[in-house]
């Protein structure tokens, strides 16, 4: 019995070791000469690639200005998991904790959601790099991001739809777990219901669950319906699937998404079934857009040897804006840090030029990209 | 709906099935012979999966050699596992090897995430496993036709194994009463390490399967399917192989069913396994297929 019970809790000491274990770059703490950065994003889970690729980005901008104000600047980088419980449990580390003055993160707008409260609790401002979504900033005034919002990006795609592909009727597939893909799914019909001039322009909406792996049955309805195109935006791996299940039962429409579908991931997993996929996108190596874009895909080629995405560029404009921020408050008191962030205009990120409205989103435009011969193709640029 | 719409969806949901009773007669069988519920067994699946995966990668064995290879590796590691994890503990509440087993497949989890990393891989299943074939109007998977048959193959054979083996004979013993098997004269320890085996290998080319049909490895990748295998196994009789296929079978077809003719109930489609599960112990606690015995005190 006694050994028995050594091993169950040395079974549960590792569990609680390994799963409870925070990437921390140091743990030095206190120490006034330091300015802490928190960084919550999805390291592991279902929306892993979204997290590193935006990681490398800050990583990429600490190493370029690892100082403010004459002090070093420190970043504390917490794995959210892809779980909104983890996410709101990574944010109270960061505030409680790692005493951090400012929060970048998180790709998935439902995980940014889950921490909302708590920032403006604590007042920490936080600054998102890519969740899409309007609530994440509505009625918070400590939450910001550096990206474009779900009603113009829904409405950019179905512009495209309507547009670009002629198309008179759609489908719409969506991820009900998940905030970002019910919203942009929404705002995506509402403007092609507008732009076709009919009501039943959509002519059915079906859902999964985030980490499925089957969807045939949705699909062979899908199909049934003989849609013009198909929008399904959701997470890159599942999203990829999809598309593969749908080709492989013979359904021949156009695929169109929303910019989570920019990672690796979605190539090799949807192979030749994603050729010809479309969806809008935060920015493009193909079509720089400030002389900070310029500089930043030299920096971020010379340091991974690839040209950059969307997701690293929007999290190096976090990083910089906030150290921007910290400069023009001249204090690293956090709610100092939030006016000044807030205030923010006319800042020149690789992504563009970045002015907050009153809600804390940036105002800018999208682009559009495609699957071509296995690599991601800039079609155009899409102005707000 | 039309005739051809639900045809395909009833080869969607045989297909889906099937997998669900390849994955099931590996659970069933580990606590047909042990009386446990092996919970790391979705983990033991995933780390087939990514065996075989790395194994294509790595090695310049031809494919089927690969998920032959991968396979009895997994079968091995759970036999440690069983060595390790489970066999201290085989005296002890059988609560408590249960928390051991929840413990071993976090701990695999996790060990997932830091050794494969927590970005999903793509497998690379060899090109004809994953061409589709057109029957009247019917899109069916290579690999969906595939899996049924190696079931079908994999079910027969350990009926064949257990009925009429010695080593079948002995595990029947065992899972009857293990002390008296023990001084009849039988090698507990070998006949466990074997059971878990076959049950480890079994987990392994469903996840050589589900890998080649659903294309995308992540370390949690076990842990629905691992819930699923379990319902279809409680559904079937828990410990029969039969009933574990049949399970499977009525699982896989009744989500595929569910999204078909209830499309506003897409979201709950987990939901309804659950609610099987909850329907069949109240109702039927010993399964379709199960066999009535008493609780041994």
């Amino acid at each position: 019995m006694k050994r028995s019970l050594v091993l169950v809790l040395c079974t549960a000491l590792i569990i609680g070791v390994l799963s409870g274990c925070a990437q921390t770059t140091s743990t030095s703490g206190g120490d006034s000469d330091v300015i802490k950065i928190g960084v919550f994003e999805p390291m592991t889970g279902a929306n892993a690639a979204g997290g590193e690729m935006t990681v490398e980005g800050i990583e990429l901008a600490h190493k370029k200005k690892g100082e403010v104000l004459g002090k070093k600047v420190e970043l504390v980088i917490v794995d959210n998991k892809s779980d909104k419980v983890e996410a709101a449990n990574a944010a109270s580390k960061l505030i409680e904790q790692d005493k951090v003055v400012a929060i970048i993160g998180s790709y998935g707008s439902s995980l940014s959601m889950a921490a909302g409260d708590i920032v403006k609790n604590a007042q920490v401002p936080a600054v998102g790099c890519s969740p899409t979504n309007p609530l994440v900033t509505l009625n918070n005034d400590y939450y910001f991001r550096v990206c474009f919002i779900d009603p113009f990006q829904g409405t950019v795609m179905a512009n495209y739809a309507f547009n670009n592909l002629g198309a008179k009727t759609a489908a719409i597939i969506q991820d009900v777990q998940n905030d970002y893909s019910v919203g942009l799914s929404k705002y995506f019909a509402d403007a092609f219901k507008k732009l076709t001039g009919n009501e039943n322009s959509i002519l059915t909406t079906t859902s999964y669950n985030a980490g499925d792996q089957d969807f045939t049955a949705q699909l062979t309805s899908v199909k049934s319906l003989n849609p013009d195109v198909i929008f399904a935006p959701g997470n890159y791996g599942e999203s990829a699937l999809l598309i593969k299940q749908a080709r492989d039962l013979g359904i021949n429409a156009p695929f169109l998404g929303g910019d989570t579908w920019e990672s690796p991931e979605f190539l090799s997993i949807g192979g030749e079934a994603v050729e010809g996929a479309a969806f809008s996108s935060h920015f493009t190596s193909e079509a720089p857009v400030t002389s900070v874009s310029d500089t930043f895909l030299s920096e971020y080629k010379e340091e991974f040897g690839q040209d950059a995405n969307a997701f690293a560029a929007l999290g190096y404009d976090a990083y910089m804006l906030v150290l921007d921020a910290i400069e023009r408050a001249g204090s690293a008191d956090s709610n100092a840090i939030r006016d000044a962030i807030a205030a923010t205009s006319g800042f020149v990120g690789a992504t563009g030029n970045i002015t907050l409205d009153e809600n804390g989103d940036a105002v800018k435009s999208a682009v559009i990209n495609q699957v071509k011969d296995g690599k991601f193709v800039y079609l155009t640029t899409v102005e707000p | 709906m039309s005739i051809q719409e639900f045809l395909q969806h009833l080869a969607n949901g045989t297909s889906l099935g099937s997998l669900y009773a390849l994955i099931a007669i590996g659970y069933t069988l580990v606590y047909g012979i042990l009386r446990l519920i092996n919970f790391a067994h979705g983990e033991i699946f995933m780390l087939g999966a990514y065996i075989a995966y790395y194994g294509i990668f790595f090695t310049p064995l031809p494919w089927w050699l690969v998920f032959i290879l991968a396979s009895v590796l997994t079968g091995l590691i759970g036999l440690l596992l069983e060595k390790i994890a489970y066999k201290p503990l085989r005296n002890s509440p059988r609560i408590t090897i249960l928390i051991s087993a929840i413990g071993a497949s976090f701990l695999f989890q996790n060990l997932g995430i830091l050794i494969f990393s927590g970005r999903p891989k793509a497998f690379p299943a060899p090109a004809f496993l994953n061409g589709v074939l057109n029957i009247g109007g019917v899109s069916v998977g290579t690999i969906s036709l595939i899996i049924p048959v190696v079931t079908i193959i994999l079910l027969v054979l350990l009926t064949f194994i257990i009925q009429k083996t010695k080593t079948g004979m002995a595990m029947r013993a065992l899972s009857k009463d293990y002390e008296a098997a023990s001084l009849m004269g039988i090698d507990i320890n070998k006949v466990i390490s074997f059971t878990f085996f076959i049950g480890s290998f079994l987990a392994a080319v469903g996840g050589i399967m589900w890998g080649i049909k659903y294309l995308q490895l992540v370390p949690h990748m076990g842990v629905m399917p691992g819930l699923k295998c379990f319902i279809a196994a409680v559904i079937g009789g828990i410990g029969n192989i039969t009933g574990a296929v049949i399970g499977g079978f009525i699982l896989g077809l009744g989500e595929i069913m569910l999204i078909a003719f209830l499309p506003t109930l897409t979201g709950y489609r987990d939901a309804f396994a659950f609610i099987l599960l909850i329907l069949i112990l109240l109702v039927k606690p010993t399964g379709l297929m199960g066999e009535k015995i008493a609780e041994k005190v």
